[in-house]
């Protein structure tokens, strides 16, 4: 088949619903926006690990730490998930580590927010966590056939991270004035960062028409933010909190609440580096990798190890 | 050469663009190409699938379900892993 008759196959397959197989035919520029987003997203599972990472030592009880860690283990295995499956479109795991901590690779910005308190927890696994799973959910239409199955996997295994950061935040609104005033504190902090996380304005966000024609994205940010916004003003509501977006208001005609302003200032000053702890999240995970080098370094000379032990027999 | 001798082959089919390759069962071959081939002739002849993958049996390193109370042990215990693990009230428990 020449070029041509290739690029047809393929737009025809994108038209008609069919995935598209890591051995088929693609456009240069289709490949190269799966591996930027597709990485992005591993990124993302992996630094997100450190905020919460933060709270496992001091988890108020066993249960809770259980919880905890089990929670951030899901994450980690997320981004293997991920990574490879980012690999099945030819980048190697090594590349991807190295844009990540050349800061030429992005991640999710919120996970530049630091996790101060223990109602932090609560508010990232119901906010962020929830955020995360309404755009996967919506990923598990993508065309490219490898990331819409980790995207089905990664949902299943999602669904505990948020019932038990509700289920925290609902723990702490029933105790004293002071636990639901720390659940206040979080939702406050949490509810605008979690909004930034479906990405700019479609009027504004570069890389969106074109992924929306490869049906790479499914949804556009803005309606994935207001399903997140309607599903949320309940939850709020439930727990007896202050809805931190002073303009939220129900719209009959549209069928959807009415939002404020998102404070996009600090949405780009935090994409570009400039968050609270942009410095301080890359910095743990090059130490981390760094200090990880000699159990790979035995890995690898017991392997060899093993091989000439049986070349010798 | 004794036909016998040639190497097991595990044979996967998707049978459908999206789908996981699934396990159908496996075949002797000289090499891998043969395997290929010897699949397709066995394994799809009524259009079963849209990709065949062949691997060696040798290759496959594989778990037994005898030792399967240790080996999963560390995470049969955990039930908090699951969603249904926390009760909610009625009016949030669509999430
Ligand atoms: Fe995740
Ligand atoms: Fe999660």
């Amino acid at each position: 088949m020449t070029e041509d008759e290739l690029e047809q196959a393929f737009y025809r397959r994108i038209e008609n619903e069919e995935k598209i197989e890591p051995k088929d035919w693609m456009p240069e520029g289709y490949r190269q926006n799966l591996i930027r987003q597709i990485s992005q997203h591993a990124h993302s599972e992996v630094i997100g690990m450190q905020p919460e990472g933060n709270w496992i030592t001091r988890a108020p009880s066993l249960r809770r730490k259980a919880i905890l860690l089990a929670k951030v283990q899901d994450e980690g295995g997320h981004g293997l998930y991920l990574y490879s499956t980012a690999e099945t479109l030819g980048i190697s795991r090594a590349e991807m580590i190295e844009a990540l901590q050349s800061c030429k690779a992005k991640y999710a910005s919120i996970f530049n927010y630091p996790a101060q308190t223990w109602a932090d927890v609560g508010a990232i696994g119901w906010l962020v966590d929830g955020a995360a799973i309404v755009n996967q959910v919506s990923l598990q239409r993508t065309s490219y056939g490898p990331y819409s199955r980790s995207m089905i996997r990664i949902c299943k295994e999602e669904s505990f991270h948020q019932r038990q950061g509700y289920e925290l935040m609902l723990t702490l609104c029933r105790g004293t004035e002071e636990q639901k005033a720390m659940a206040q504190d979080a939702l406050n902090r949490f509810y605008w960062p979690a909004l930034m996380m479906f990405g700019p304005h479609d009027s504004e966000s570069a890389h969106s028409a074109k992924s929306m024609q490869w049906k790479i994205k499914r949804e556009s940010n803005d309606d994935l933010r207001q399903k997140f916004i309607d599903q949320t003003v309940p939850q709020i509501e439930f727990l007896g909190l202050e809805h931190p977006d002073k303009d939220i208001r129900w719209n009959e005609e549209r069928g959807h609440y009415d939002h404020g302003e998102i404070d996009w200032d600090e949405f780009y000053r935090v994409i570009s580096g400039n968050g609270p702890c942009n410095r301080q999240r890359i910095q743990h995970h090059i130490r981390v990798h760094e200090e990880g080098a000699w159990v790979r370094d035995a890995m690898s000379a017991y392997q060899q190890k093993k091989r000439q032990r049986a070349q010798a027999a | 050469m004794i036909k016998e001798h040639l190497d097991l082959y595990e044979v996967f089919i998707r049978g459908k663009r999206g789908l996981d390759h699934k396990h159908v069962g496996s075949l002797h071959a000289e090499d891998p190409e043969q395997a290929l081939e010897y699949a397709r002739d066995i394994y799809t002849r009524r259009g079963e699938g849209v990709s065949i993958w062949v691997v060696r049996s040798r290759d496959i390193t594989a778990s037994q379900e005898d030792d399967s109370e240790a080996f999963y042990d560390p995470s049969n215990d955990k039930p908090y892993r699951l969603a249904t693990y926390y009760r909610l009230p009625d009016e949030v428990n669509n999430m």
